[in-house]
């Protein structure tokens, strides 16, 4: 009681009392904490667009799955802050601590594996030495297969599937087109631009060995103003199917590039939707650009994700939903606070392990114990304007599904040896 | 081989160009005040969403004219009320004032525009393929901006060299007093300078924003070649800024498009490493992969070996 009157006058604390006995025994109307969520991801710089996009979703998910229905265990409500790390390792890790020291206990990101290994590493230290703050990782993006391989840890838990599950998807759909006998691959230089790369020579040499790798290039990642030579070198090689993994601005720019020079092969993509993407592609880039991707697109018919998608596109009329499994990783959070009766970090790890939930589109997804590895339906769809009820960009062009490998096919080997911590 | 060379200086020139044209304006307001504006890649940006917010009611061809001549009134004004005053605690409040307000104009930017990538259009006048050569495109816009940074060029040399007011402007630029004493308005001769040299970064934002997408990141990403080039040329020098703008366009361009690596210089040297050598990540570095710091590199030699840069007259 030393620091406390001083900040807080006695006539000021004896109001502040008689107003919560005035309240107080009514019981349902005293607000209680709320369970702090630290979106730590780049909200300014090259890739503010994606940041900013993906807190829009969760912040918006948060109030109204669950805060406007009086939030989770009878009454905590969920409290999403947006950090800026502007796409930087060493600035997550600063959120970080600045997340933890306001009391958070929950932390989302998943812009860059470089970014979410660095939080991961930090997160698990921290839980180690800190047992009485731990923080759960919400991972719903980074895609760097080792996130949940060799350098998988106890409180990391990622809701997108791995650059290998994309590849697998991708290369099964490229395998099928007997026209693809040169695949030029070009990404950004880090960790997942490589993994990507690495996964694509070994799938395709194994499902379609006729097939030639004729480039495989990496560019700095947020830096190349101008993808014109980088099309050059892929138009002279005499590609027919180009892979990439690149996303955000990087996507925007080489996009523009490719319809640009009239570059007219399948380019197929990891992230090219959204944010402008759709927009910049037009109809330069109908049914030429495929995306490889979770959450079915086009058409919904799911009523929970039409309702949600109009609600959030009455309050943010330029924005859209543009990646559903925020709100799958939300829900699975919520469902198992519930379970669990608890908000700790451990207790909620714990029932996350094998949970199962259904998403807004109805499907089921599940979440592997041994890895935190998310499991669902993945989709390979085309940039169109046909056939499609939920537009991108407000463009009338979005993503349409047109091949779906069923969850169970996803599945691959887990090479995560977790210890779990004793509480 | 040949088409990749031809494309390759094709892109290095429309790149060196717009490099050269925001270059240009900063070299000037260099010699001029004696301070780097670190605001003026700044000023690029808001000429791209000036451009684009006027296209959208008028078109690409009346935001060509206005969007430069806002972006440029409001270089005036920020060197009238912000700049001159500043001016009197010295060369470091300078920079910090410039550096500050190159955070401000983003956020500003990021405040109205928001965060996503605008879709600015290149117009339909110019929306076809002015040659196709071995397959690809090269798209008559980009003809188009080469065209408006050549008559850029030789517009400015034009008037600061065979014009009474770029006689004036370059007396004013060395010897400011005996301007003034001659009865010319120095200050004001200033604020046009910058205004101009503004005016030049937002032509050179509306003729880039469709081209190379117009988002809030758009100014780091160019901001700090720009810099490099103006050192390279030679701080203040005109002809320099060309010189090095092109350089430094062909250079990346060239690079990007070449196919060699740390691997053929092994190859040659007849030196191999295992592949699970712990430096492996070295011996597989590509020409291209490193393309983006070449500027830097040539900044660094350019330093070392000739500080006043290439066609630089200071010594300082």
């Amino acid at each position: 009681m030393k620091l406390l009157p001083s900040a807080v006058p006695p006539v000021r604390l004896l109001a502040h009392l008689a107003t919560v006995f005035s309240l107080g025994f009514s019981g349902l109307t005293i607000a209680q904490e709320p369970i702090k969520i630290a979106f730590i991801d780049p909200q300014s710089g090259v890739f503010a667009a994606t940041g900013e996009s993906g807190f829009m979703v969760l912040d918006f998910a948060a109030d109204y799955f669950y805060n406007a229905k009086g939030g989770v265990l009878g009454g905590r409500k969920f409290e999403v802050t947006a950090l800026d790390n502007k796409s930087s390792a060493a600035e997550s890790q600063l959120q970080l601590r600045r997340a933890i020291s306001e009391g958070t206990q929950i932390v989302f990101s998943g812009n860059g594996s470089a970014v979410a290994s660095a939080l991961s590493t930090a997160i698990e230290r921290h839980n180690r030495r800190n047992p009485d703050s731990q923080v759960l990782f919400i991972n719903y993006a980074a895609v760097d297969p080792i996130l949940t391989g060799a350098d998988c840890n106890f409180w990391h838990f990622r809701f997108d599937a791995h650059a290998d599950m994309k590849m697998e998807a991708m290369t099964s759909h490229i395998a099928k087109n007997p026209d693809i006998t040169k695949v030029y691959i070009i990404g950004q230089d880090y960790s997942f631009g490589k993994a990507v790369g690495d996964a694509a020579i070994s799938m395709l040499a194994a499902k379609r060995p006729d097939i030639e790798i004729v480039g495989n290039e990496l560019h700095p990642i947020g830096q190349v103003k101008d993808f014109t030579p980088y099309i050059t070198k892929i138009v002279s090689s005499g590609a027919n199917a180009v892979i990439t993994g690149n996303w955000g601005a990087d996507m925007v720019a080489l996009g523009r590039g490719i319809m640009d020079a009239g570059l007219e092969v399948p380019i197929y993509t990891f992230y090219a939707a959204y944010d402008g993407i759709t927009a910049t592609l037009g109809e330069a880039g109908k049914d030429q650009i495929y995306v490889v991707h979770n959450d079915f697109a086009n058409p919904v018919t799911a009523p929970l994700r039409l309702e949600f998608t109009a609600a959030y596109k009455a309050k943010n009329p330029h924005k859209d939903v543009t990646q559903p499994r925020i709100v799958n990783a939300l829900m699975m959070l919520a469902a198992a606070i519930e379970k669990a009766g608890s908000a700790e970090p451990y207790d909620i790890a714990m029932a996350m392990e094998d949970m199962r939930i259904t998403t807004m589109t109805g499907e089921e997804i599940w979440m592997r114990p041994d890895d935190h590895q998310v499991f669902q339906n993945l989709n390979i769809s085309v940039h169109t304007n046909e056939g499609i009820n939920i537009d991108a960009d407000s463009s009338g062009f979005a993503l349409r599904t047109e091949f779906v490998v069923p969850r169970d096919e996803t599945i691959t080997q887990s090479s995560c040896r977790m210890t779990r911590p004793q509480q | 081989m040949i088409e990749v060379l031809i494309f390759a200086t094709l892109n290095g020139l429309v790149t060196g160009l717009l490099l050269f044209m925001l270059a240009s304006g900063l070299t000037l307001i260099f010699s001029m005040m004696g301070v780097l504006n670190f605001a003026h890649a700044s000023f690029y940006m808001l000429g791209a969403y000036f451009a684009y917010s006027i296209s959208l009611y008028t078109g690409f061809w009346p935001a060509l004219i206005i969007a430069p001549l806002l972006v440029g009134v409001v270089g005036a004004l920020v060197e009238r009320y912000g700049l001159r005053r500043v001016h009197k605690s010295g060369h470091v409040a300078e920079l910090v004032f410039t550096f500050g307000l190159a955070f401000l104009i983003e956020e500003a930017v990021q405040f109205f525009w928001g965060r996503s990538t605008m879709n600015y259009e290149s117009p339909a006048l110019l929306d076809f393929p002015l040659f196709t050569l071995f397959g690809q495109n090269f798209p008559a816009y980009k003809a188009f901006m080469i065209f408006i940074s050549v008559s850029i060029f030789i517009g400015l040399y034009f008037v600061l060299t065979r014009t009474r007011i770029g006689i004036i402007i370059q007396a004013a630029i060395t010897h400011p007093n005996p301007v003034a004493n001659l009865g010319h308005n120095v200050p004001f001769i200033f604020m046009a300078v910058f205004g101009v040299g503004s005016g030049l970064a937002g032509l050179a934002g509306v003729i880039a924003g469709p081209v190379l997408t117009t988002f809030p990141g758009m100014a780091a990403v160019l901001g700090s070649i720009v810099f490099v080039i103006v050192v390279i040329g030679g701080l203040g020098s005109l002809a320099g800024a060309l010189v090095a703008s092109l350089l430094i366009g062909l250079l990346q361009s060239y690079a990007i498009a070449s196919d060699v690596g740390m691997q053929d210089l092994l190859d040659l040297l007849g030196v191999s490493f295992a592949a699970d050598h712990p430096l492996n990540d070295i011996w597989r570095l590509t020409l291209p992969q490193i393309a983006p710091i070449m500027p830097f590199l040539l900044l660094v030699l350019v330093l070392i070996f000739r500080p006043s840069g290439l066609l630089g007259k200071r010594e300082s």
